[in-house]
């Protein structure tokens, strides 16, 4: 099936999980980020359980502070 | 008010525009606009600012400028190492043109000054670097019905979204509640480039500029990314607020501002 994460269409086996994706897209500090599956939030307690279906966009969006320290 | 010829001369290039012309530039002069930080982000903003001619521009930050903050914070020089930041950026703008009144505020926001201190401004800049100020500022201006936009700098990577009152997603909306301080480790020294500033603090002005003169279309219910590296913007659309927001909902939880713990990190 075919997901697009961040603007990019890749292809993904069936029942990708955001958990899932999370970790194949080697995501940093994934605890500290924000999903949206087609423009709608995702709980971040229900990653490992929101399967992604065909044709869906996931965007994920960083906390950012102002400058050279981050958070991890 | 009208124009002196020395004012139609510095904003010639502003006044040519259609978009701005000289009702846009009395908006812009007549306009009140505060930014918290005046740091990486802080520093090109409020310069822009200055040189746009918002006439009347609030900096607060408590620190003082370290060296280490000069490959950056370009509105301190040199010789202002170890004179307080607001300051430093204070003789700056007056330099720059003294059309613009500035006050300064050599102080910590908190949940005991915040309010008194955005009560008098159109627009606020968060050009800060710690979570608990963003999420301050963000409840901050939601309660007081202010709009605000929000920046984050490291490393290559950049981001913005700017807060309009009923019209789109608040902060919080995106990003729930602040990193705990006891994660451990909590932070890391990353890096950032200066020039990283520049640009999305530049974006702040701008986004306050088109604030300010009623042109184009906002940030709001958008994220705009930017990635240096691959040279590649993203403008992210957000979710709708679904009333369910802690701050900006129908039956919001957080009704007192928080001020929540700061990470073990040092200044920017
Ligand atoms: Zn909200």
């Amino acid at each position: 099936m075919k997901i697009t994460v961040a603007g990019e269409t890749k292809e993904f086996n069936e029942g990708l999980t955001i958990a899932e994706l999370i970790r194949q897209e080697n995501i940093e500090n994934p605890d500290y980020i924000t999903v949206s599956v087609n423009d709608e939030f995702a709980d971040n307690e229900n990653f490992p359980s929101i399967e992604l279906h065909d044709g869906d966009a996931v965007e994920f969006l960083y906390f950012m502070g102002g400058g050279s320290y981050v958070i991890l | 008010m009208s124009f002196s010829n020395e004012q139609l001369e510095r904003y010639s290039r502003h006044i040519i525009l259609k978009e701005v012309g000289v009702k846009g530039q009395k908006k812009l002069l007549n306009a009140k606009v505060l930014i918290i930080g005046a740091g990486g982000l802080g520093a090109p903003c409020a310069m822009y600012l200055a040189a746009t001619g918002v006439g009347t521009i609030g900096i607060a930050d408590a620190d003082e400028v370290d060296l280490s903050n000069l490959q950056r914070q370009i509105i301190h020089a040199t010789e202002d190492v170890g004179k307080p930041k607001v300051q430093s950026a204070k003789e700056t703008i007056n330099k720059m043109n003294p059309d613009v009144t500035v006050n300064t505020y050599h102080e910590f926001v908190s949940s005991e000054n915040i309010m008194k201190i955005i009560k008098d401004y159109d627009f606020i800049i968060d050009g800060t670097d710690n979570f608990p100020a963003k999420f301050l500022i963000n409840d901050a201006c939601v309660m007081a019905k202010k709009p605000f936009c929000h920046a984050g700098i490291i490393r290559f990577q950049g981001q913005l979204m700017t807060y309009v009152p009923e019209k789109g997603p608040c902060y919080r909306c995106v990003f729930k509640e602040p990193p705990p301080k006891d994660a451990v480790p909590t932070c890391k020294q990353a890096g950032v480039i200066g020039a990283m500033g520049g640009i999305i603090g530049s974006l702040q002005a701008m986004e306050a500029i088109k604030y300010i003169t009623g042109t184009g279309e906002l940030l709001t219910g958008y994220l705009l990314t930017f990635n240096a590296l691959k040279m590649e913007f993203r403008k992210i659309k957000l979710p709708k607020p679904n009333g369910k927001c802690a701050v900006c909902g129908e039956n919001p939880s957080i009704t007192e501002l928080i001020d929540y713990e700061q990470a073990e990190c040092n200044g920017v």
